[in-house]
């Protein structure tokens, strides 16, 4: 499930913001002319076409794959959380079907239909993903039941699908979504611009690129502290496993980096800023923090990966963060971003690390989450299905996803990006390092 | 009839959605693979156009049809997808295998070899999977399914599915959803050579279906007691099956006089009918013989919420649907 989780959600970020790009650069097409912009809504139509359908077979998998691993967990919570889940096949359908139209029916309907069926795409996306990450909120934040004797009774979905985590997590992991497929679109344009400088086609979709992206990455660090905090209030093991926070303490400091030492009950070699977290988590510099020992140790997360994790996420991001002011300024005040070569190898560094950051932020919110599949009510260990052997179906769908993720890799490289572009569409315009082909 | 009951019968819609639709997306599949004669690039040319525009909304009923499962059946959800883990992870295997073939394949462009390679395996994968589907219909339909007093991986895992009668259930799911994909086909060609082989493939699936369908109700005496009474000594029965026997005569009957969109819904008909056919006999349980639908509801209140979501779905779906379809489908009607 993991293995599935950890392939899908790339598709799944890709498959929410891609669409956005592509109606984008058709809407510019629409009101300049310009076919380059033509040219990049074809080729950013055609990611969208082989991400989504992988990611709506690795979805099916997904929706089998929490009764084939998790019966128990889905006959406790099927009635309380299937309502986000029944939606988001709503929501989904309407996706699948405009984004049938979108693709095939360039011909067949009229302009603005077409345009309107891309941007219902974008939006059943983005609420499609919503859905799903309110169903994975109410994991880390359950509402909407009594417990009773181990049972969940007297359910209400509304409240669940309005638990807590629900606004927070969806925030953060849509704004991800954009920022994650933003940059890499950016990076591997800026690739081809260091290549071959000032070529129109990579310069307009550097650009497009990063007015999707930039102003996410921006918001990201905002919407993370809201998350950190509610994670403060909700989930302190978890919060306490992310910053490597052992002891319970008034006034901690923050922690950068380091290696927790689950044995020793301290964390090594970080570089600690007094009371940064108990200011940054409750915003009082002399708040109380707990740490891990506040919590029996069968109750513990595994608390190195969820630290490195989200050291990664938060260091990642904040790169990301850097550069997406940097590129708003200058594309604000209206300079060629290619004139900065260094911008431009910064912008191909961070091509991956967008979906690293996606993968690390998963990482600390679920396996932060362990021992518990539902927090304080079902442990993970109950939830497993009795079919012994899991291992056979984990190393097949791993395999599986493994020789997929690498075709599809290849594919959008050999389709999207690499492919000749048009001699039409490729006449330098920019007035920088502007040398005729 | 009950709220259960209720959001059962649009479980059972939606199944039937997803068999009338992408089944025969499936089947597309069969006769990529079995192309054949001096048309045989011509008849792969049809089928990719037929189904590449629509293959996914109609892949996402399966989804719809899980999602309500498990939301308003959740016990009955755990139960199968515990006990037929091993066939739904193949048939999962399979759909993931045929959909990410199909779309390789398409946008491909030049690289004619490659394509030929993914064309392969989307083929392949598009007849295995319906075989799993139809397994664990079958394994449900015998009341294999419920764990308690199971022990032993054999016993478990794998004895409630690798049955006679279920794999005669995994053939007949194959030959209908080849039926299906022949007859709509002929619908789709604008040629009339290609019509014509899509017009013999349709007769010789409907042959097969006929074997299947005869192989499958002898073994369900025996193999699937509570079906296989129910669909020979209620009262029902007998009517139903001289609907299902019209429908198939009308469907071959109307190819055999070239009346293909008639054909069509006959053709559709039929499948429906032999779905629901199923699906009385096993009333009143979800999961025979352990799960009756009322056990196996969710609270009330789950149900009536997505009763609710359910009518607000529909009034955005079916619109989108007809708009899908007359887009894409209109055009080939005409011709």
């Amino acid at each position: 499930m993991a293995m599935s989780l950890a392939f899908h959600i790339i598709f799944a970020v890709v498959g929410i913001a891609m669409p956005v790009l592509m109606v984008l650069a058709e809407w510019r097409w629409r009101r300049s002319g310009d076919p380059i912009f033509l040219e990049l809504a074809h080729r950013w139509a055609k990611g969208t076409a082989i991400l989504f359908a992988v990611g709506a077979v690795s979805g099916t998998v997904l929706s089998f794959e929490l009764g084939l691993l998790w019966p128990r967990f889905m006959a406790e919570a099927g009635a309380i959380i299937g309502m986000p889940f029944s939606l988001e096949g709503f929501a989904f359908f309407t996706e699948a079907i405009f984004l049938g139209i979108y693709l095939y029916g360039w011909e067949r309907i009229s302009p603005r239909a077409h345009l309107a069926a891309g941007v219902v795409v974008a939006l059943s996306g983005a609420l499609s993903g919503i859905f799903v990450v309110i169903a994975n909120a109410w994991m880390n934040a359950p509402t909407g039941f009594d417990l009773l004797n181990g049972r969940l009774v007297n359910i209400d979905p509304i409240a669940a699908m309005r638990n807590p985590a629900a606004l927070t997590q969806t925030l953060h992991m849509t704004l991800a979504a954009y920022a994650a497929t933003g940059f890499a679109v950016a990076g591997l344009h800026a690739l081809r611009l260091l290549r071959k400088p000032a070529v129109a086609f990579d310069r307009r979709a550097l650009a497009l690129a990063l007015m999707v992206g930039a102003p996410a990455a921006v918001l990201l660090p905002v919407s993370g502290d809201l998350s950190a905090r509610h994670v403060a209030r909700w989930q302190p093991a978890k919060l306490a496993a992310m910053e490597g926070q052992f002891r319970t303490e008034t006034g901690a400091p923050l922690r950068i980096g380091g290696w927790p030492d689950e044995a020793t009950g301290q964390t090594r070699y970080a570089l600690e800023i007094p009371r940064a977290l108990s200011l940054l988590a409750f915003h009082d510099p002399h708040a109380e923090v707990k740490g891990l020992d506040a919590f029996p140790r069968a109750d513990w997360p595994p608390v190195a990966p969820v630290h490195v994790s989200f050291q990664v996420m938060v260091g990642l991001g904040s790169f990301m963060a850097l550069l997406a002011i940097i590129s708003l300024v200058l594309m604000v005040r209206r300079r060629e971003l290619d004139a900065h070569r260094w911008l431009l190898r910064a912008l191909v560094a961070a091509t991956p690390m967008g979906f690293i950051c996606v993968e690390a932020g998963w990482t600390v919110t679920e396996v932060g989450r362990q021992p518990w599949i539902i927090q304080g009510v079902l442990r993970t260990a109950d939830a497993v299905t009795p079919m012994p052997g899991l291992v056979v179906p984990f190393v097949a769908f791993t395999l599986l996803y493994c020789a997929l993720g690498l075709i599809v890799a290849w594919l959008l490289h050999q389709q999207v990006f690499r492919s000749a572009i048009p001699a039409a569409t490729d006449t330098p315009r920019g007035t920088v390092a502007g040398r005729p082909r | 009839m009950t709220l259960p009951d209720a959001v059962g019968v649009v479980i059972l819609i939606a199944l039937n959605a997803y068999v009338v639709f992408a089944g025969a997306d499936f089947g597309g599949g069969v006769w990529d693979l079995l192309a054949g004669g001096p048309r045989r690039a011509a008849q792969r040319g049809l089928i990719i156009e037929a189904i590449g525009p629509i293959w996914e909304a109609n892949h996402v009923w399966l989804i719809l049809v899980i999602v309500l499962l498990f939301t308003c059946f959740p016990p009955a959800f755990a139960e199968i997808t515990t006990t037929l883990h091993i066939p739904l992870s193949l048939m999962l295997i399979g759909i993931v295998l045929r959909g990410s073939a199909f779309t390789f394949r398409t946008h491909h462009g030049p690289d004619d070899a490659m394509a030929l390679h993914w064309g392969r395996i989307f083929a392949i994968a598009s007849a295995v999977t319906p075989v799993f589907l139809g397994m664990c219909l079958g394994a449900l339909a015998s009341g294999a399914v419920p764990r308690a007093g199971k022990t032993g991986f054999h016993d478990a895992f794998v004895a409630p599915w690798l049955t006679p009668f279920c794999f005669a259930v995994g053939l007949l799911a194959l030959t209908l959803f080849a039926f299906l994909a022949a007859v709509y086909l002929t619908v789709e060609a604008r040629d009339s050579a290609l019509r014509e082989d899509f017009r013999r493939r349709a007769l010789a699936a409907a042959a097969a279906v006929f074997v299947a369908a005869a192989g499958t109700l002898a073994l369900a005496l025996a193999g699937a007691p509570l079906v296989g009474r129910g669909l020979s000594a209620s009262a029902w029965a007998l009517p139903l099956h001289v609907a299902t026997g019209l429908a198939a005569v009308t469907a071959i009957g109307a190819l055999w006089r070239r009346h293909y969109r008639v054909a069509r819904v006959a053709a559709a008909g039929q499948v429906s009918l032999i779905l629901w056919g199923w699906a009385l006999a096993q009333h009143p349980y979800v999961v025979p013989p352990a799960l009756t639908i009322a056990e196996a509801a969710a609270p009330t209140i789950t149900l009536t919420l997505v009763a609710w979501a359910l009518g607000v779905g529909a009034l955005v779906l079916f619109p989108s649907l007809a708009y899908l379809f007359r887009v894409f489908k209109q055009g080939a009607d005409r011709a």
